[in-house]
C-alpha cells in the first residue's frame, strides 16, 4: 500500500529530494557562488519534471487513503505551474546577480513553493490543502522580503506574512465548521454528505469561510488590498514569480474545493463567486488607470485576470472548469512575456517601472517594443490576439450556464481594462521624448518574451493540444 | 458531586479565568505567567478526558518550551504596551463593531447547528478500544497520516531557512575563530627568540 502510494507522489519526492541536497550541498561548498549553477539546475529539474508528468501515462490515482489525488487535473495544473516557475527563474537570473540578490537560498525557497503547490493541486482532503498551502506560502513570504535591507522589500514580505496568516486563519475557521458538520475532512466525504441531505447552515457558513482564505490566495476582490503592496515591493523576479505559478495552484485548488468538496451544492457558491469575479473585474480595471508603476498595474492586471478565471468557475459547469484551465494557462504564457520585458527595463543599471520610461520606446527596440504590443494586446484581449479567445471562452461557459448578466460584465469590465494596456502601447510608439532606458536584455528574457509574443500570435491557429488537456481535466473534477 | 466532576470544574474555571487574565494583565511578564497557568489547567482536563499523551505533550512541549520562549521574547523585547493599546483604542469602536456582527452570525450558525447523520460513522480517527493512546497517536501519525506528518516537516524546514535567509548577516570586518587553524599551528614556529646584544636593540 505505501508503495504504491509514494509511486504516485514519486514526482513530488524527487523534487523534495533535490532542493534538500541542493540545500546541503550548497551550504557546505560554495554558498552563494553556487546560485547561478542552483537556479539553472532549478530550471532544468523543473522541466524535465513537468515532461515526467505531461507524458506519464492517464489515469486516476488516489493514495494517502484519498488524501492525494493524481488525476487528469492535477497533472494539467502541475505542468502549468512547474513550467511557469522554470520560465520565472530563468528570466531572473541575471537580473537577482547583477542587484546582489543572488542568494543561493531563492532557487531552493521556489522549490519548496512548487512542492507546496503540487500537493495544493492534487489535495484530496482538507488537511493536505492546508498543508501545502502553507508550505507554499510561508516560502513566497520569504522571498517577497528577500531584499532584506529595503523598507519597500521587508513591507512588502511582513504585509503578505499578516495578511497571509489572517487569510489561512479564515480558511482553517471554514474547515473545522465543515468538518464538524460531515465529520470528515476528506472531499470524497464531505461529498457524499452533502449529497445524502441537504446543507446545514453551518456547513454554508464554513464553506463562506473557506472561499474568503482562498479569495485572499488568488488576490480577488475584495480581499485583493496586499496584492498591489506586495507586488510593488517585492524584487521584480519575485513579483513575476507571484503573478504566474502561485496563481494557477491557488485557483486550482479553488476549482478542486469547490468541485470536489462541495460539487453537490453548486448552487450554494456560484452566487458567492460570481460577485466576487464582477467586483474582481471592475475593482482591478479601474484601479489601474491611475497606475504609473508597472509593478503596481500589473498587480490590478492580475486582479482583473483573477475575476475572469472566477468567472469560468462560477458557471459551475465542465466547460466553466476548462475554459478556466485554459484561460490559467494562457494568463501564465503572457506574464511570463510581459515580466520577462519589465526585468529588462533599467536605465543606468538601475531598474526602471514607471511607465513613463516606456515613452517612444518603439524607435529605440523596434522588435521588443512590437513583443510587447502584443503581448498588452493579448492581456487587454483585443481580438486577433490568444488572450481574446481566453476570455471568449470563460464568458461562453458563463452564458451557457444561464449567467448572463455575469458575461456582460465581464465584458464591460474587459473594455474599460483595455485602456491601460493601450495606454502603455501609446507611449511607446506615440510617446514624448524622454531619457531613452539602456536596451540591454540578456538572451534568456529575449527568449522568453520573443516565446510568449510568439504564442499569443500562433496560439489562434493551435493551442499544441491544451484543449484536449483541460477538457480531459475539467471531466475527472466535474463529475 | 464526585471528584471527577468536581475536577472538572476546578480545571475548566481555572483555565477559562487565566486565559482572561492573559489578555487582561498589564504586565506582559504577568500575562505569560497565566498563559502557563492556563495550559496547566487545560492539561488537567485532557487527563480528565483519558487523554495522558496530550497533557503530558501540553507541559512539556508548552509549558516547558514555549512558554519560557515567551517570557524570554517578552523581557528581551522592549515593547511599549501603552502606546500599542493608545493606538488600538483608535480603531476599536469599529473593531467592536465587526466583532460583534461575526460574533452574531455566528450565533445563528451555532444556533441552527446539526452534525450530518453520517457524521458518527465517518469521523477519519475514532477512538481506539485496545490501544493505548500514545500507541493509536503513533498509528495515525507515521501510518495513516504519514503524509501530512512529512508536509509538517518540510513547512518547519523551510521556516528555518526562511529565519536564517531574512536575518543571519556575515560580517567581514570581524575576526572570526579557526579552530583548524589553531590545532594545526606548528608551535616551533610560533614564537622565534631573538638574542638581543646589551645596548643595541634590535
Amino acid at each position: 500500500m505505501i508503495s504504491a502510494d509514494f509511486s504516485a507522489i514519486l514526482p513530488e519526492v524527487v523534487l523534495v529530494i533535490y532542493a534538500m541536497a541542493a540545500l546541503i550541498g550548497a551550504v557546505y561548498t560554495g554558498k552563494d557562488e553556487l546560485t547561478g549553477t542552483l537556479t539553472w539546475a532549478t530550471v532544468a529539474v523543473f522541466v524535465g519534471i513537468a515532461a515526467w508528468i505531461g507524458l506519464s501515462a492517464p489515469g486516476d490515482v488516489m493514495a494517502f487513503g484519498g488524501m492525494f489525488n493524481d488525476d487528469a487535473f492535477a497533472r494539467f495544473a502541475k505542468v502549468t505551474v512547474l513550467l511557469g516557475a522554470a520560465a520565472v527563474l530563468a528570466m531572473s537570473q541575471d537580473y537577482m546577480a547583477r542587484r546582489g540578490l543572488g542568494r543561493f537560498e531563492f532557487p531552493i525557497l521556489i522549490a519548496f513553493a512548487v512542492v507546496g503547490m503540487m500537493i495544493m493541486v492534487s489535495a484530496g482532503d482538507l488537511m493536505s490543502l492546508y498543508m501545502g498551502l502553507e508550505l507554499q506560502s510561508l516560502s513566497l513570504y520569504v522571498v517577497a522580503s528577500l531584499r532584506r535591507d529595503s523598507v519597500k522589500s521587508t513591507e512588502a514580505g511582513l504585509k503578505y506574512f499578516v495578511l497571509g496568516a489572517l487569510s489561512s486563519g479564515l480558511l482553517l475557521y471554514g474547515a473545522s465548521l465543515t468538518y464538524g458538520f460531515t465529520g470528515t475532512t476528506l472531499f470524497d466525504g464531505i461529498i457524499e454528505t452533502i449529497r445524502g441531505g441537504h446543507v446545514s447552515i453551518g456547513l454554508l457558513f464554513g464553506l463562506v469561510f473557506m472561499i474568503t482564505g482562498l479569495a485572499f490566495k488568488v488576490s480577488a476582490v475584495p480581499f485583493h488590498m496586499w496584492t498591489p503592496d506586495v507586488y510593488e515591493g517585492s524584487p521584480t523576479p519575485v513579483t513575476a514569480f507571484f503573478a504566474t505559478a502561485p496563481k494557477v495552484a491557488a485557483m486550482a485548488l479553488f476549482a478542486r474545493l469547490l468541485h470536489d468538496a462541495f460539487g453537490a451544492a453548486v448552487s450554494d457558491w456560484s452566487q458567492v463567486v460570481g460577485l466576487i469575479a464582477v467586483l474582481s473585474m471592475f475593482l482591478g480595471a479601474i484601479a489601474a488607470i491611475g497606475q504609473r508603476n508597472i509593478k503596481r498595474l500589473m498587480a490590478y492586471s492580475s486582479i482583473t485576470h483573477m475575476g475572469f478565471a472566477l468567472l469560468g468557475l462560477a458557471a459551475g459547469t465542465q466547460a466553466g472548469v476548462q475554459a478556466m484551465l485554459i484561460y490559467m494557462a494562457i494568463y501564465v504564457a503572457m506574464n511570463v512575456g510581459t515580466f520577462a520585458f519589465i526585468l529588462s527595463m533599467e536605465r543606468d543599471g538601475q531598474p526602471v517601472t514607471d511607465i513613463d520610461a516606456l515613452n517612444l520606446y518603439s524607435k529605440q527596440a523596434p522588435i521588443r517594443a512590437l513583443a510587447m504590443m502584443v503581448l498588452l494586446f493579448s492581456l487587454a484581449g483585443v481580438p486577433p490576439m490568444l488572450g481574446f479567445f481566453a476570455k471568449w471562452g470563460v464568458l461562453m461557459a458563463a452564458v451557457n450556464a444561464g449567467m448572463v448578466w455575469l458575461a456582460v460584465a465581464g465584458a464591460v469590465a474587459s473594455v474599460i481594462s483595455a485602456f491601460y494596456y493601450l495606454r502603455i502601447v501609446y507611449f511607446m510608439y506615440f510617446g514624448t521624448e524622454t531619457d531613452a532606458l539602456d536596451g540591454r536584455i540578456v538572451p534568456a528574457q529575449m527568449v522568453l518574451l520573443a516565446a510568449s509574443a510568439l504564442l499569443m500570435v500562433v496560439g489562434i491557429v493551435n493551442l499544441f493540444g491544451i484543449e484536449g488537456a483541460a477538457a480531459a481535466a475539467a471531466e475527472v473534477l466535474v463529475r | 458531586m464526585s471528584v471527577m466532576v468536581f475536577a472538572f470544574y476546578l480545571f475548566a474555571i481555572t483555565a477559562v479565568a487565566s486565559g482572561l487574565m492573559v489578555v487582561m494583565a498589564r504586565n506582559p511578564v504577568h500575562s505569560v505567567l497565566w498563559l502557563i497557568l492556563a495550559f496547566l489547567s487545560s492539561a488537567g482536563l485532557f487527563v480528565l478526558l483519558g487523554a495522558e499523551f496530550v497533557a503530558m505533550l501540553l507541559i512539556i512541549v508548552y509549558v516547558g518550551a514555549v512558554a519560557v520562549l515567551f517570557l524570554f521574547v517578552v523581557m528581551m523585547l522592549d515593547v511599549d504596551f501603552a502606546e500599542l493599546k493608545g493606538e488600538m483604542a483608535r480603531y476599536m469602536p469599529l473593531g467592536l463593531l465587526i466583532g460583534v456582527v461575526i460574533l452574531m452570525q455566528l450565533g445563528i450558525a451555532f444556533g441552527a447547528w446539526e452534525t450530518a447523520e453520517t457524521a458518527e460513522a465517518m469521523r477519519g480517527a475514532a477512538t481506539p478500544v485496545d490501544m493505548q493512546n500514545t500507541a493509536a497517536l503513533g498509528m495515525l501519525i507515521y501510518d495513516k497520516y504519514i503524509l501530512l506528518f512529512q508536509l509538517a516537516g518540510l513547512i518547519l524546514l523551510v521556516a528555518m531557512i526562511g529565519a536564517i535567509v531574512l536575518t543571519l548577516r556575515h560580517r567581514k570586518d570581524v575576526k572570526r575563530q579557526n579552530v583548524l587553524q589553531q590545532m594545526w599551528r606548528d608551535p616551533a614556529k610560533a614564537m622565534e627568540l631573538k638574542d638581543v646584544k646589551p645596548g643595541q636593540g634590535l
